[in-house]
C-alpha cells in the first residue's frame, strides 16, 4: 500500500507529453526582462542604472529585508532601462530589460561540469551563499529558500523532505531534472539537511515517474540517511502539508508551519539550485520550465535564463498552435493565464502551458445544488461551497473561523465541482480581503 | 364550584406575582434613550446607506446626539437640508457641505480602448481585478463588470452598454460613497457638484508614461502638461504622468479642455461653445468670479 494524504484529492489527467524529453537550453533571446518581484515578500532594490554594462550571475537587484531575495543578470549586456513590463501576475511590474550583447559570466562561478561532493560547510556559510544567490523556492510559491533554512529558536527540525511530487498534471521539469541531476540534487539535499540540522532526509516522488524512484533509490544508497518514498499519485500531494501527512503521518495545525511538527519541505528544484549555489556558486538565473500542451508540436523540457519572453520558449517547443485559446503559466490546476505571450519567465515559471481553445473556455455556471463533491475532494477538509457564499456576502468574521486562511488555493473543488460554480475565485478574493483586515488590525 | 373557586384565586395569585416580577424586572433593567435620538432619524432619510460612516441611520441618530458638535457629521443622502432639520432638533448649528457627486474618472470606451484579452470569470471587478489588470492594455481603467452598480443603494448609477462603462444618475446620486468603495481600481471619486451642476474633471487615472498610455488608449491622460499650463488658477497638477483638477480651486473657465490634445478632460452640462472660444471663455470666468 503506498502512501499518499488521507482528506480529500483528486487525480485529473496526466498528460505528461514531455516526459523523458531530455533538458535542452535554448538559445539567448536578444532581450530580458528580469522583474524585482519574482518572490513572495518585499520586492527587491535595482542596484544598476541605465546603461551599466552587466555580466551574467551578476546582483542587479538586492533584497530588501529578510523576506526577499537577490536577483542577478541572467546575461550579459547592457542595462537599457528600468521600466514596467507586463509580467506573469498580470501587473505592471518593474523590471531590469537588458540588452543581451554575449554570453560572459562572473569569474566566481564554476563552470566545470565535474560532481563535487563537498559538504564541509558550516551551517551558517550554507544559509549565508543560499540568501546571497537568491535562492527560492522553485515549486511554484517562490518563497525565499534562506528563511525557510533558519529554524527559529526553540524548534527542532526532524524531517527534511523533498518535495519530488510533481502532481500538477503535464509538468515534467521535475522529473527530468531528478533523471539528469540526480547526484546534484542528493548533495543539495544533505547541504539543506546540515543548515537546518534535520535528522533524515526523505524524497517523495509520486509513483507514475517509476524510472525516478528506481534512479533516485539507486543514487541514494551512496548517502547516509537519504530515503526515497514512493507515493500513490494523488492531486495535490505536492501541498507543503499534504506531503508531510503523506511522509510522516504529522499534521500540521491549522495557521501553523511544517517546523511545528519538525519538518522542512524543499522542493527537488531548490534542492539542486541550493547544490549549484553552494558548491559551485552560482546564482539563481536560469531554470527547467516545461513547455507542453495537446496541440503543441515539440513538448519539451527547456532550460531557460529568467527573464525571457515566453514566447521564445514556446517558438522552441514548437511554435504556437494555431488552436491555441489560452496561455498558461504554472500547471493546469494552479497555474495562472498570461495576457500576452510575451511576459518573462521568472523563478517561478515551471511550466508554460498552452491550451487549444476548446479547453481554454470555463464551463458555463449553474446554481450549487449542495452535492457535497468540493467538501469531499478538499485536502484541507473545508467546506468550499460555504466559504465562496461567505465571500460572496463579505462575512469575514465567519470566513476566519472557517478557517478560510488554511486554502491553499490548489483547485481540487472547481475542477470537480458538477455545476461549474467559479469557487475558487470567490474564495481567493475572500481570503485576500480577509488578509487586508487582519493586517489592518494589527497595525 | 369548589374547583373554579380554586382556580380562579390561584391563577390570580399567580398573576400578581408574575406582574411584581415583571415590574420589578423592568424596573431593574430599564433602558433609558435620549428621546432625541428619535427626533434625529426623523430628520433622516433612512436609506441606511452607510455614507455617513456610521451603521445606518439609526446609528448616524445616535452618534449624533452623542457628539458634543456636529463637525465632521454629515449625512450624503439628506444632503444640507436634512443637516439643517438635525441641528434644529439638536439645538446646534450644522456647518454647510458643498453638494457632491460621484464621477467616473475613466473615458476608456469599448471603442477607444481596446481589448486585449477575453475574461471569462465571475462578472466581478472585485475578483476581476484578483486575476489580473484588466482585458485592455489599461491596468488603472474600467473594468466594466459593474461592482458599483452593485453597491448602489438608490439605483444611481448604469452601465452603458455602448461604452461599457458606468453612468451616474445626477438626480439620483447622492454621493454616498458606496460605489467609491466597491470600484478596486479606485475610478470613481466624490467631487463637488458645482454651479449648475457644471463640472470639469480629467477622465482618466492612467499613471503609466504618455506613450503607453496612449497605445493603451485613445483617450488616456498622457501628463503633458498643457493643461496645467493653460490653468490660470492653479487647480491642475501633474504626478505620474497624470493631471488632477482640484475642484475646490478650478473656476469652470473651460480652458483646459480645448487645451487637451486627447480629450481626457470632460466638461459636464456647460452650454455648447460658441465660435469665438477664448472671448467666451474669458466671459464665463468673469461671471463665475
Amino acid at each position: 500500500m503506498l502512501k499518499t494524504f488521507p482528506k480529500g484529492g483528486v487525480h485529473p489527467g496526466e498528460n505528461k507529453f514531455s516526459a523523458g524529453k531530455p533538458i535542452e537550453s535554448i538559445e539567448l533571446p536578444k532581450q530580458v526582462y528580469i522583474p524585482v518581484a519574482q518572490h513572495l515578500g518585499a520586492p527587491s532594490e535595482p542596484v544598476v542604472a541605465k546603461g551599466d554594462v552587466v555580466k551574467t550571475g551578476q546582483l542587479i537587484a538586492k533584497s530588501t529585508g529578510f523576506v526577499s531575495a537577490n536577483i542577478h543578470s541572467s546575461v550579459s549586456g547592457k542595462v537599457l532601462k528600468i521600466d514596467k513590463v507586463l509580467d506573469t501576475t498580470g501587473y505592471k511590474q518593474t523590471c531590469i530589460v537588458i540588452d543581451v550583447e554575449g554570453d560572459e559570466w562572473i569569474e566566481t562561478i564554476d563552470r566545470s561540469a565535474e560532481i563535487k561532493n563537498n559538504i564541509d560547510f558550516s551551517a551558517e556559510e550554507i544559509r549565508s551563499k543560499v540568501a546571497e544567490n537568491g535562492i527560492v523556492g522553485l515549486g511554484g510559491a517562490t518563497f525565499p529558500t534562506h528563511v525557510k533554512l533558519s529554524i527559529p529558536a526553540g524548534k527542532t527540525c526532524k524531517y527534511l523532505i523533498i518535495n519530488a511530487v510533481e502532481c500538477e498534471p503535464y509538468l515534467t521539469s521535475d522529473h527530468q531534472l531528478m533523471m539528469e541531476k540526480g547526484e546534484e540534487i542528493l548533495i543539495g539535499c544533505k547541504l539543506i539537511q546540515k543548515a537546518i540540522g534535520a535528522e533524515k532526509v526523505i524524497v517523495g516522488i509520486e509513483n507514475n515517474k517509476p524510472d525516478a524512484i528506481k534512479h533516485m533509490t539507486e543514487l541514494s544508497k551512496k548517502f547516509e540517511n537519504i530515503e526515497v518514498n514512493a507515493l500513490k499519485v494523488k492531486y495535490p500531494q505536492g501541498g507543503e502539508k499534504q506531503l508531510i501527512k503523506s511522509v510522516t503521518k504529522r499534521e500540521v495545525p491549522s495557521g501553523g508551519l511544517p517546523i511545528d511538527v519538525g519538518c522542512v519541505v524543499q522542493n527537488v528544484g531548490t534542492a539542486f539550485a541550493i547544490y549549484e549555489a553552494v558548491i559551485k556558486n552560482k546564482p539563481l538565473f536560469e531554470r527547467v520550465v516545461t513547455v507542453t500542451g495537446k496541440s503543441v508540436k515539440n513538448p519539451s523540457n527547456l532550460r531557460a535564463r529568467i527573464g525571457t519572453p515566453i514566447n521564445m520558449l514556446i517558438e522552441a517547443a514548437g511554435g504556437l498552435p494555431e488552436d491555441t485559446g489560452k496561455i498558461v503559466n504554472g500547471g493546469p490546476m494552479m497555474g495562472k493565464a498570461v495576457s500576452t505571450d510575451k511576459v518573462p519567465v521568472t523563478k517561478g515559471t515551471s511550466g508554460v502551458l498552452i491550451f487549444p481553445e476548446s479547453l481554454a473556455e470555463r464551463v458555463e455556471n449553474y446554481n450549487c445544488i449542495r452535492c457535497g463533491r468540493c467538501v469531499t475532494v478538499c485536502p484541507m477538509g473545508l467546506e468550499p461551497y460555504l466559504i465562496k457564499n461567505m465571500s460572496a456576502v463579505k462575512m469575514y468574521e465567519e470566513l476566519k473561523a472557517e478557517r478560510a486562511l488554511d486554502c491553499m488555493e490548489c483547485g481540487s473543488c472547481v475542477y470537480v465541482c458538477p455545476a461549474g460554480v467559479p469557487l475558487l475565485d470567490y474564495i481567493r478574493l475572500g481570503k485576500a480581503n480577509l488578509n487586508k483586515i487582519l493586517r489592518a488590525k494589527k497595525s | 364550584m369548589e374547583i373554579i373557586l380554586n382556580t380562579l384565586i390561584s391563577l390570580s395569585i399567580l398573576g400578581v406575582v408574575l406582574a411584581v416580577i415583571l415590574y420589578v424586572v423592568a424596573q431593574k433593567f430599564k433602558v433609558v434613550e435620549d428621546p432625541r435620538i428619535d427626533e434625529v432619524e426623523a430628520c433622516l432619510p433612512g436609506a441606511n446607506c452607510g455614507g455617513c460612516g456610521y451603521p445606518g441611520c439609526r446609528g448616524f441618530a445616535e452618534a449624533c446626539v452623542k457628539a458634543e458638535t456636529l463637525d465632521g457629521m454629515f449625512c450624503p443622502a439628506g444632503g444640507n437640508e436634512a443637516m439643517k432639520n438635525v441641528a434644529g432638533a439638536l439645538g446646534q448649528t450644522a456647518t454647510e457641505k458643498e453638494p457632491q457627486i460621484a464621477v467616473v474618472r475613466c473615458n476608456g470606451t469599448l471603442e477607444k480602448r481596446k481589448k486585449t484579452t477575453n475574461y471569462d470569470g465571475p462578472v466581478s471587478c472585485a475578483i476581476s481585478n484578483t486575476l489580473y489588470g484588466g482585458d485592455t492594455d489599461c491596468q488603472y481603467g474600467c473594468l466594466g463588470l459593474g461592482d458599483c452598480v452593485d453597491a448602489c443603494t438608490f439605483d444611481a448609477i448604469h452601465m452603458d452598454e455602448e461604452s461599457g462603462l458606468p453612468i451616474v444618475d445626477e438626480d439620483k446620486c447622492t454621493a454616498c460613497g458606496a460605489c467609491v468603495k466597491a470600484c478596486p481600481k479606485s475610478i470613481i471619486e466624490l467631487r463637488n457638484k458645482g454651479k449648475k451642476s457644471r463640472r470639469i474633471y480629467v477622465s482618466c487615472i492612467n499613471k503609466d508614461k504618455g506613450a503607453d498610455a496612449k497605445r493603451a488608449c485613445d483617450a488616456a491622460c498622457i501628463g503633458c502638461g498643457k493643461c496645467a499650463k493653460v490653468c490660470a488658477f492653479d487647480a491642475i497638477t501633474i504626478e505620474n504622468f497624470l493631471a488632477y483638477i482640484d475642484f475646490e480651486k478650478c473656476k469652470l473657465c473651460r480652458k483646459c479642455v480645448a487645451e487637451c490634445p486627447t480629450g481626457a478632460i470632460l466638461e459636464l452640462n456647460f452650454p455648447p461653445r460658441k465660435e469665438a472660444v477664448v472671448e467666451k471663455e474669458s466671459e464665463t470666468t468673469e461671471i463665475e468670479k
